[in-house]
Formats: structure tokens, C-alpha cells, sequence
């Protein structure tokens, strides 16, 4: 039998009850009358954790007090003075207070060179680039050390709280891209020599624990050097940090490769690319979309595993917040919670930004891309 | 043909012989391909076409014979076959536009990078392929928002936009829904129309019979018959190449 439609088929509204609040509610909150018990007992015990933690945290807390006097009473919540009072600490360490100028400026410098860098509106990327990749942590040093222009010497076991988080933390991250690039290429190398060399680092870092790089940075790593050769303990710490993270970048950007078709690949050496050029303008930028997930992973990793570096003597952002509990001005039952908490929102705002800002990046590089 | 191009083959391939691991893959291949030359290769498949044309621009290395391409050998010298990459043109299967870089970039890309053309110029070269396969107007889209087509067109001008001696094609149909095989071949038949140096592994045989000066028929790693199009199709030699025939002409 022959068919022919005559007339169009109307095109309708959607029927009622299947778009809209009352419909999403139904189709996400209570499909079935159990996931309906389940979505009141988890909303019940949220709102009473909830309740508990604002509480504490919040109407049973003491917000000003000159010392632990207040916080030491009895059914006392969160004691913020403790925060206040110690807050510059926890930011400049044990950095001497009439040269925290200094680092001041080096904060300044850093994020609005980092802004810059990271607001793809901002014009001059180049330079930008230049700047805080290489000027940048030249200045900062300096700042820092002093011992030019008459600045004076500041020695690094007075540097410390964030600020030393951020150096150490900052210098691992910029320095795992390349160093992760680089050893994820060595790893796929047709040269036995070079591929051996990179598959020992990576897996014989990956294999121990960070606290193990570094025991073995700071108590081992002077045994193999010339008598008398000892460096800076945060040096040895930053380039453990730097190790540790280019092992892990490695392994993620390894991934990345693995996805890029080897059409790619045959095109381009096809246009007689050569093979950096290839890497650089064709597999990396490709490679490392996909992998963006992954690499801010292990950004937030390295910040997070800084905190270790109180093992080896170093006061960071946790050892300085650590540091502050035993001050007799400030004991109390509370005072510890209260660090922690700080700490911990402290820690969350930088890791949050981090990961929000990758989230925006994998956005932005998918546009075009799509259909 | 002149006698210049007679003198300097554009491909030059001497009882070349490959193996993948203990498979012979290419078998005591000889092939002279001169300038201006149209060559249609076909055979089934596995029969080692690709494999071949490969062998031209030092994507697979042969193992043993002789290859020269517009007089320069290619050898394990790195030289030579950056030299060689440049004078061919490769357009593939499935196209492996750069699907990161908009069309004009992926038609500047390597002008710019690999022969130092300065960027206006080599885009002004880029939208002059672009209109030659038909496509002006895409120059800013990326490849994920074309059709199977234009992407293959769009190959083909980026090949073209480095100013290649040898084109080869590898198959550039057959990913390609059917409606969108007649505009691939068009700027195909046109480029063949033009005068360039063309190697083709592909199944289309009415493009064979239109624009081919020779047709090579391969079966497992040989050359098994030679031919001009007429009497390839006509009255071929090898048995082998008659059943083929039959299979693919119904």
C-alpha cells in the first residue's frame, strides 16, 4: 500500500505534568516512595550537621577576646580571636615583622602578573608570561633573601605560614609541566637508553611516599655530596616537591598522549613537521585538554602534600597554625578546633579556585569544538 | 612527457621490499612514476596498497631496495626525508584535519612553521586552496562543524598550501557517506586536470578510468599488473586481476 502524508503533522506543547518544578521534583526527589525516605533522611541529617556546626562555629562562638579567658569557659564554641590574633603569623611565618613589606610586594607582583596570565581577555600574554615565569621568581627571591640594595638578610627558617606554602607549592606546579612533559615524551621514546632512564624516575618516585622524598632530600641527600656541601632546607624541599610532582604530572600527560589518534601524528610529520614542532603545535595542545582534569589534580595534590614539609623542620601554613596552639596566651579547649577549621577553609579556598578555574578553562577550550 | 622529467622520476621505487615483524608486506617492488604521472593503485584490501604509498614519504620504512623521490634517496637521513615530506602531499582516509585548529590554521600551519612563510602571505595562499576546493567560506570554522566532505576538501588544500611535487592519496573516499564522494573527487579530477604528480590508492573506479595514465593492481605485497586505465579495465592480464575486477564491477 502506497503512502503520502497530506498535511503536516501539528507540532504541539509538551504535555502538562511532564516539564517544570513539579515534574523535576518528582522525577529526581521522590521517583518511588523509598528514594523519597531516602532523600528526607539524607536532606534530615545534613541540616542537623549543619545546625551543629553553626553552633559552634557560629552563635555559641566567642568573636573577641584579648586571650584564652573567654574561650576557656565552659560550653564555649569556636574561638576566632585565636585566628585573628595569630593571622599575620599564619601568613608571613616567622618573617620579621618590619620586613614584611617585602613580601608584601612579592604577593602584589604575583597576583597581578597571575590575574594576567589567567583572565584570557588580559592582552600582552607573552610578556606576562615572561615576566612571571622567569623575572618574576628572580625578583621574588630577592625580595625575599635581601642581601641586594641594601635590604637585609632574611634567612630561610624565617620564612614561613603561607607564604612558604605558596613558594613551595608555586615552584613545584610551574616547574612538574615541563619537567612532566618532558619525561611523559621519554617515557614513549623509540630510544631504549632514554625510556629506561624515565620509566626509573617516574615509577621510583611514585613508588615511595612524598614524606620518603623527603627524609631522603633533606637527611640523605647531603651523604652523596662534598663534605661541607649542605644546601637550604627549603631548597631541598622545593626540589623534592618539584620531583615528586613531575613523576605524577608524567603519568597524566602519558594519558593524554594515549588518546591522541595517530592520524594526528602521520599528518603532521606528513607536512613535514619536525618532531618538537609536532609535539608542541599539534599532540601537546591536545593532549593536555584532555588532560586538564588531571593535571589540576595534581596541582591541588602538590599544594595539599606541602603541608608535610613540617616533618622536615620547615613551618608552612599548618606547622605555623600548629605552632600557634601551644602559645599559653591562647589555650583552650577550643583553640585547636578553631585552627583547623581556619585552616582547612584556608586550604579550600585555594584547592575550590583551582579546580573552578580548570573547570572554566575546559569550557572555554571546548568552544568551537563542538557541534 | 619531456625528456627533463624523464631524466628525474618523480618516484623511483627499486625492488623495495618491508616486513611487519616476519610478514612480508611488500614484495620486490619496482615502480617509476614520472612528473605529471596520474597512478590509480588497487587490490584488495591487505594487499599492501597503503602500505606503499606509505613508503613514499618515509611514514612506514622499507627495509630493503631503493626509493627515490624527485631524485633525493630516502634513507635513514633525516635530512632527506624532512626534504622528501616536503615535496609530498598526503591526504588520508580519515582526513586527520587538526581538530584543535580552525581551517586556516590548519591550512597555515605548516607553511608557516616548516617553510617560514610569512603568516599573511601563507593565509592569502590558504583562502586561494580554500576556494579552489570550494570552501571560502569555512576558512574560520574548526573541523568538527564540517561534513565529511568539506573536511576531505579541506585536506587536500592544506596538503596543496606546502606547494608539494607529489600528491598521494590513501584511500581519500572511503570514510565518506556517498553523497559526499562526488565533491571529494571533482577537486580531485580537477587537481589531476592541473598537471600534479598523483599516487591514489582508491576503489573508485570511474575516477580511475577518467583521469588515471596507469592503473597498478596489488595483491599480497606485489605488483601484480600494471596497465593504461583502457586496457586494465578492458582486457586484463592476471587472472587475479580479473576476479578482482569481477568482484568490485558486478
Amino acid at each position: 500500500m502506497a503512502y503520502v502524508r497530506a498535511s503536516e503533522a501539528p507540532k504541539m506543547a509538551a504535555p502538562k505534568g511532564t516539564i517544570g518544578f513539579a515534574a523535576w521534583a518528582k522525577d529526581k526527589l521522590y521517583p518511588t516512595p523509598l528514594s523519597g525516605l531516602g532523600t528526607v533522611a539524607i536532606a534530615a541529617l545534613f541540616l542537623a550537621v549543619s545546625w551543629n556546626l553553626l553552633q559552634w562555629a557560629g552563635l555559641r562562638a566567642v568573636w573577641s577576646a584579648p586571650d584564652r579567658e573567654l574561650c576557656a569557659v565552659e560550653g564555649a564554641g569556636a574561638c576566632w580571636p585565636f585566628v585573628f590574633a595569630k593571622f599575620h603569623q599564619w601568613i608571613y611565618g616567622l618573617y620579621p615583622f618590619e620586613e614584611r613589606w617585602r613580601v608584601n610586594i612579592v604577593y602584589v607582583l604575583g597576583v597581578i602578573s597571575l590575574a594576567g596570565l589567567m583572565v584570557p581577555s588580559v592582552p600582552g600574554k607573552r610578556w606576562n608570561a615572561l615576566f612571571f615565569f622567569v623575572a618574576f621568581p628572580i625578583i621574588a627571591f630577592f625580595l625575599f633573601y635581601g642581601g641586594i640594595l641594601g635590604l637585609p638578610v632574611v634567612e630561610t627558617d624565617y620564612w614561613g605560614g603561607l607564604t612558604l606554602t605558596l613558594i613551595i607549592a608555586v615552584t613545584g606546579i610551574v616547574a612538574s609541566v615541563p619537567f612532566g612533559i618532558l619525561l611523559a615524551l621519554g617515557r614513549r621514546s623509540q630510544m631504549p637508553v632514554v625510556r629506561i632512564l624515565c620509566v626509573v624516575f617516574i615509577e621510583g618516585v611514585r613508588g615511595v611516599p612524598f614524606i620518603t622524598v623527603l627524609f631522603m632530600a633533606s637527611v640523605m641527600f647531603p651523604l652523596f655530596m662534598p663534605p661541607g656541601v649542605n644546601p637550604d632546607k627549603l631548597l631541598k624541599a622545593i626540589i623534592g616537591g618539584g620531583l615528586f610532582a613531575s613523576a605524577y604530572m608524567a603519568e597524566v600527560v602519558r594519558g593524554g598522549l594515549q588518546a591522541i589518534p595517530k592520524g594526528q601524528i602521520e599528518a603532521a610529520q606528513a607536512l613535514g613537521l619536525s618532531y618538537w614542532k609536532m609535539m608542541g603545535l599539534i599532540v601537546m595542545p591536545q593532549a593536555l585538554k584532555i588532560v586538564i582534569p588531571g593535571i589540576v589534580n595534581s596541582f591541588i595534590s602538590l599544594f595539599q602534600d606541602t603541608s608535610l614539609v613540617t616533618i622536615i623542620g620547615l613551618f608552612d601554613l599548618l606547622g605555623i597554625v600548629q605552632a600557634g596552639f601551644n602559645d599559653a596566651k591562647w589555650k583552650s579547649p577550643q583553640t585547636g578546633n578553631t585552627g583547623y577549621l581556619a585552616l582547612a577553609i584556608i586550604y579550600f579556598i585555594f584547592c575550590f579556585s583551582m579546580s573552578r578555574y580548570s573547570q572554566y578553562i575546559e569550557r572555554r577550550t571546548n568552544r568551537g569544538l563542538k557541534k | 612527457m619531456s625528456k627533463a622529467n624523464a631524466k628525474t622520476p618523480a618516484v623511483m621505487m627499486r625492488q623495495v621490499n618491508k616486513w611487519y615483524g616476519q610478514f612480508h608486506v611488500l614484495r620486490d617492488i619496482n615502480l617509476n612514476v614520472a612528473a605529471g604521472e596520474r597512478i590509480v593503485i588497487c587490490g584488495p584490501s591487505g594487499s599492501g596498497k597503503s602500505t606503499l604509498i606509505r613508503c613514499i614519504n618515509r611514514l612506514e620504512e622499507h627495509q630493503q631496495g631503493d626509493i627515490e623521490v624527485d631524485g633525493i634517496p630516502l634513507t635513514a637521513n633525516l635530512k632527506n626525508i624532512d626534504d622528501v615530506r616536503r615535496e609530498v602531499g598526503m591526504v588520508f582516509q580519515s582526513f586527520n584535519l587538526f581538530p584543535h585548529l580552525t581551517i586556516m590554521e590548519n591550512l597555515t600551519l605548516a607553511p608557516i612553521w616548516v617553510r617560514k612563510t610569512p603568516k599573511a602571505q601563507a593565509e592569502e595562499a590558504a583562502m586561494k586552496y580554500l576556494t579552489r576546493v570550494k570552501i571560502p567560506e569555512q576558512a574560520h570554522k574548526y573541523p568538527g562543524q564540517l561534513s565529511g566532505g568539506q573536511q576531505q576538501r579541506v585536506a587536500i588544500a592544506r596538503a596543496l598550501c606546502m606547494n608539494p611535487k607529489i600528491m598521494l592519496f590513501d584511500e581519500p573516499t572511503s570514510a565518506l557517506d556517498p553523497e559526499m564522494i562526488k565533491e571529494v573527487l571533482e577537486v580531485m579530477v580537477d587537481l589531476a586536470e592541473g598537471g600534479m604528480t598523483m599516487l591514489c590508492v582508491t576503489h573508485e573506479m570511474a575516477f580511475a578510468r577518467q583521469v588515471a595514465d596507469r592503473v597498478i593492481f596489488m595483491d599480497e605485497g606485489q605488483i601484480v599488473e600494471e596497465n593504461t586505465p583502457q586496457e586494465f579495465f578492458t582486457n586484463p592480464q592476471s587472472p587475479r586481476t580479473r576476479k578482482f575486477l569481477e568482484q568490485i564491477l558486478h
